[in-house]
């Protein structure tokens, strides 16, 4: 006789076993190890809330703590390879298999173990790819969780960095899976219930906070004029002709400078109203004169970021807050709404090549896609006009009849013609080419295709690859913004003239636009004491920003 | 370092009657242009100290295409370059022009 | 909302300072960079060279009353001393003892001596303490603005302690050994140099103006940094013996106060501070009105 609830008997015994740690759900931290090592059973999938920002640092350490003896072969699978105790598992051979989204903090170290063998990589998803199958075959049997605060039922609180764990949690604790949370606080009365306790089984209270990394906060003083160059001609070029009021930025200096372009350039522009007024984003610090000068009705967030907590309690109207008045962030929402309920996505990238496709992939370093594929594709599920999607696919395809034309999200990549280290942004091949072999992918980690990118911005005008009507003509317009590269000296000026004539390519003169006047004085802050000062004093920002 | 040398035929003079004119620093990715109206009207010339070496080509391009666009005639530009990139170059030649020429820079 | 990029001084390059300082085209500067006066080591080195050696000099007008004045390029080598830097600044001081009635301005922006220039770069500090003192002597008054990016740290420290007197903002540090040698030498534990929050509540120039090390305290402004400089040199204290007595004398009383206290937020509570930790984070107007009621008492000891 065929037996049905396998799973859910392995479940009951896990937690047998991980009972004589607990008080209720309750275990003290110095039996984080060995409850691990009770609930945990060789080969499993374990899901370690590595997020892009919040780390549950404390099951981290426990984990690479267990014997291997005992624990072996675990398949990890978790958004972010962050902390040096997610690459630890793999060293000690605790853990084999990866599958995963993200590892920019991690990205040499984690190159060097995959190409020596210690890992054995499923594979490099974005973090919504990586959230889907969690559902259909990477479903957790264990989830190491981070929050802010359980009371004694093993509710939580997760607060603003809510991030990826409401879709980490529903997968396992409704799939006999077990969630073990790490809070900083066990207290009488959450301030909102985030995770309800049903779905939550052991609870830890750690001796200092959980860590998060500071990632979207970008000090205006660092903004150069080439970026503000790029910046107006986005602003000019493609938000103001294709009316972009719902979007998402990439995190870059070159966004960073839109956003602080909005309440001055684009002001002046008349464009208040018209464009980046609905938003997903994570609370960018660059974007608070923005929104302090009315330009923004309202932003979902991935998470949060660190100093901005006061600010977003603030400022209600604007951003998703909960009835405790803190953010609640969702990262797969987020993503679902760059997807799918955003108009344009415009990010950097470290490597174009001649058909477009980007990559921010280096020989020796493995940084995984984060969310930027989502963002920075056509979502063909979607169904609901609007007006730049509809004038974006007008531009691609003329011929067809209207009715049976979909439209197309603006997808834009933007940068400086030399990035760092004068390092080419255009490139005949990428170096993700040389990964794919090096690693033995089935494809080459590029982040944006070719045939997603509808525009590419750098200081030398735009390309709109909508415009182009064959693979020479997409490679020259990529050539003739590609500057002083060898891309772009590679250029066949007679077709590039011809681009310009038709619009395929905009300089900064066709678009009124003299380079001698992306000055920073057009920054609506230059500092980030500016920041603080827009936003009152609520803003607070972390300590390496600060010069007072 | 190396020393690179460009003379050049300009459209025409330059505008303006200031004699000389400064812009930029020489800190990392930035240099500095120092302008002198010391040439005859059809000529100019520019004048590049750099510690990064082997960029010839690079600088050969940009100073063709900046001659093209500005016409700075009877100017002598003299750069030191702390590790510039192009777009920098080009952005601290046309300063440098428009602050001899009077305007603001 | 905030000033314009023309007005603020942590931001602005040394030619733009001058420019902002002084008068409307008043400026006439010295051994300009179309002299060419370059650094004889840097390019030992593989480093480039700046036409003025990041220290421009010359003559200029305040509201109309003539001026010397020095000002230090922060991001050319960190604004750091060396031979000809330091002998353009210790050639003004020499023309202003000479000349005799047209007071000094000094606008450090400097990390100390250029390492590369090691020797000659601790010579130029110690010519350019003696020169300046000489001109004091000779009834100059030698006013030091600090504002900017690099501080005014090791020898520029010390010589921006022999001047008439001062005037920092927010942004400015003023100090000798800096943040990173601190912790290199005696550990993070002694001095972390990454929480710029303690860099700056020890070392910046809030701190600097209620310990008595600086006598103005300026908005990051070319405006306040003007009126500062207008102020200073009005009530520059004449440079004598009863001068440096008094001012032994203060250093004597700020050992015996402070000298046991662990960081700035006791110096601060023993001032008479209600909320030491906010003050890092007053507005211009608010310090300046609680410096006021805080400020230990002033002595012409400069």
């Amino acid at each position: 006789m065929t037996v049905w609830d396998n799973a859910q008997r392995a479940r009951d015994s896990r937690l047998q076993a991980g009972a004589r740690y607990a008080q209720g759900k309750r275990v003290a931290r110095q039996d984080a190890t060995a409850l691990l090592e009770a609930v945990i059973q060789p080969g499993d999938r374990v899901c370690l809330e590595g997020d892009n920002q919040k780390q549950a640092d404390l099951l981290a350490v426990a984990l690479a703590a267990v014997d291997s003896g005992k624990i072996h072969d675990l398949h990890m699978v978790q958004s972010g390879v962050v902390l040096p105790e997610h690459l630890d598992v793999f060293e000690k051979g605790i853990a084999k298999r990866l599958d995963y989204a993200y590892s920019g903090p991690q990205s040499q170290r984690i190159a060097r173990l995959l190409f020596g063998g210690q890992i054995e990589l499923g594979a490099v998803h974005t973090y919504l790819e990586l959230f889907a199958r969690y559902y259909v075959d990477l479903t957790p049997q264990v989830a190491l969780i981070a929050a802010v605060s359980a009371d004694r039922e093993g509710n939580l609180y997760t607060g603003p960095n809510t991030e990826d764990t409401p879709a980490i949690v529903e997968a396992t604790a409704f799939k006999n899976g077990i969630v073990v949370a790490q809070v900083n606080a066990i207290v009488d009365k959450l301030p909102r219930v985030d995770i309800p306790g049903d779905w939550v089984n052991f609870v830890i209270e750690s001796d200092k906070p959980f860590y998060v990394e500071p990632l979207f906060t970008r000090d205006p003083a660092a903004i150069t004029q080439t970026q503000i160059l790029t910046a107006m001609l986005a602003i000019k070029g493609i938000y103001a002709p294709y009316g972009v009021q719902r979007l998402n930025h990439g995190i870059g200096f070159n966004t960073a400078a839109i956003e602080l372009l909005l309440p001055t350039y684009a002001e002046r522009l008349g464009l208040k109203g018209q464009i980046a007024t609905h938003w997903a984003l994570n609370p960018h610090p660059t974007l608070i004169p923005a929104i302090e000068s009315g330009w923004v009705k309202q932003i979902h967030s991935f998470g949060s970021e660190v100093g901005m907590d006061d600010y977003i309690r603030a400022r209600p109207d604007i951003y998703f807050t909960g009835p405790d008045g803190s953010l609640r962030s969702n990262r797969a929402f987020s993503q679902v709404a760059g997807l799918y309920a955003c108009d344009m996505f415009i990010g950097a990238t470290l490597q174009i090549d001649l058909q477009g496709n980007s990559s921010t992939v280096t020989a020796d370093r493995v940084t995984g896609f984060g969310g930027a594929p989502n963002m920075g594709s056509d979502a063909r599920g979607r169904r609901h006009p609007s007006k730049p999607w509809l004038q974006a696919g007008k531009e691609a395809d003329p011929d067809s009849p209207a009715p049976l034309r979909r439209g197309r999200k603006l997808v834009v990549q933007i940068g400086e013609t030399f990035g760092g280290k004068n390092a080419p942004l255009f490139v005949e091949n990428l170096d993700a080419l040389k990964l794919a072999g090096k690693l033995d992918l089935d494809l080459a980690p590029v982040m944006v295709y070719g045939d997603d990118v509808t525009h590419i911005v750098t200081e030398e005008g735009i390309a709109n690859l909508l415009l182009c009507r064959d693979k020479d003509e997409r490679e020259h317009a990529i050539r003739g913004v590609a500057g002083y590269t060898d891309v772009g000296r590679g250029r066949d000026t007679k077709l590039v003239q011809r681009l310009r004539e038709r619009g395929a390519i905009q300089r900064p003169e066709d678009l009124g636009i003299d380079p001698l006047d992306a000055d920073r004085d057009l920054l609506a802050a230059r500092s980030i004491k500016d920041l603080v000062r827009w936003s009152g004093g609520l803003y607070s920002p972390p300590s390496k920003f600060r010069n007072w | 370092m190396e020393q690179l040398n460009y003379r050049h035929v300009a459209a025409k003079r330059a505008n303006g009657s200031k004699a000389q004119a400064l812009v930029g620093v020489v800190a990392s990715g930035n240099l500095e242009v120092l302008v002198e109206r010391t040439l005859p009207d059809g000529e100019c010339e520019v004048d590049i100290r750099t510690a990064d070496e082997g960029f010839g080509k690079l600088w050969q391009a940009v100073v063709a295409d900046f001659v093209e666009r500005r016409s700075p005639g009877g100017l002598k530009l003299s750069i030191n370059d702390g590790g510039a990139r192009p777009d920098m170059i080009a952005l601290r030649l046309a300063q440098a022009v428009r602050a001899v020429e009077g305007e603001r820079s | 909302m905030s000033a314009t990029l023309m007005d603020a001084w942590y931001e602005a390059s040394a030619r733009q300072r001058l420019s902002g300082l002084l008068d409307e085209d008043s400026f006439m500067e010295f051994i300009g960079p179309e002299q060419r006066e370059t650094s004889p080591h840097l390019s030992l080195f593989n480093l480039p060279e700046q036409f003025d050696d990041g220290m421009i000099v010359g003559r200029g007008r305040l509201n109309g009353a003539p001026v010397l004045i020095a000002a230090q390029e922060g991001r050319f080598m960190g604004g750091a001393f060396g031979e000809v830097h330091g002998a353009k600044l210790t050639g003004l001081l020499r023309a202003a003892r000479g000349i005799a009635s047209m007071p000094v301005l000094i606008l450090f922006d400097t990390g100390g001596v250029r390492l590369q220039e090691a020797n000659a770069g601790e010579l130029a500090i110690a010519e350019i303490m003696r020169a300046l003192i000489q001109a004091r002597l000779a009834g100059v008054p030698v006013i030091g603005l600090i504002g900017g990016r690099a501080g005014c740290y090791g020898g520029g420290g010390l010589i921006a302690a022999c001047c008439s007197a001062l005037a920092v903002s927010e942004q400015g540090r003023i100090g000798v050994s800096g943040p990173e040698v601190i912790e290199t030498n005696r550990g993070v534990k002694e001095f972390n140099a990454s929480d710029r929050v303690l860099v700056w509540r020890t070392m910046g120039g809030k701190h600097r103006l209620l310990m008595g090390g600086a006598e103005i305290f300026s908005d990051d402004s070319m405006a306040s940094f003007r009126e500062a400089a207008r102020y200073l040199i009005a009530h520059a204290p004449a440079m004598t013996t009863a001068t440096l007595e008094a001012e032994q004398s203060r250093l004597e009383q700020r050992i015996a106060r402070f000298g046991g206290f662990e960081d700035s937020l006791e110096i601060w509570r023993s001032m008479g501070a209600d909320d030491a930790k906010a003050i890092p984070g007053l507005t211009y107007q608010e310090f300046v009105v609680l410096a006021d009621m805080l400020e230990e008492p002033r002595h012409d000891a400069r």
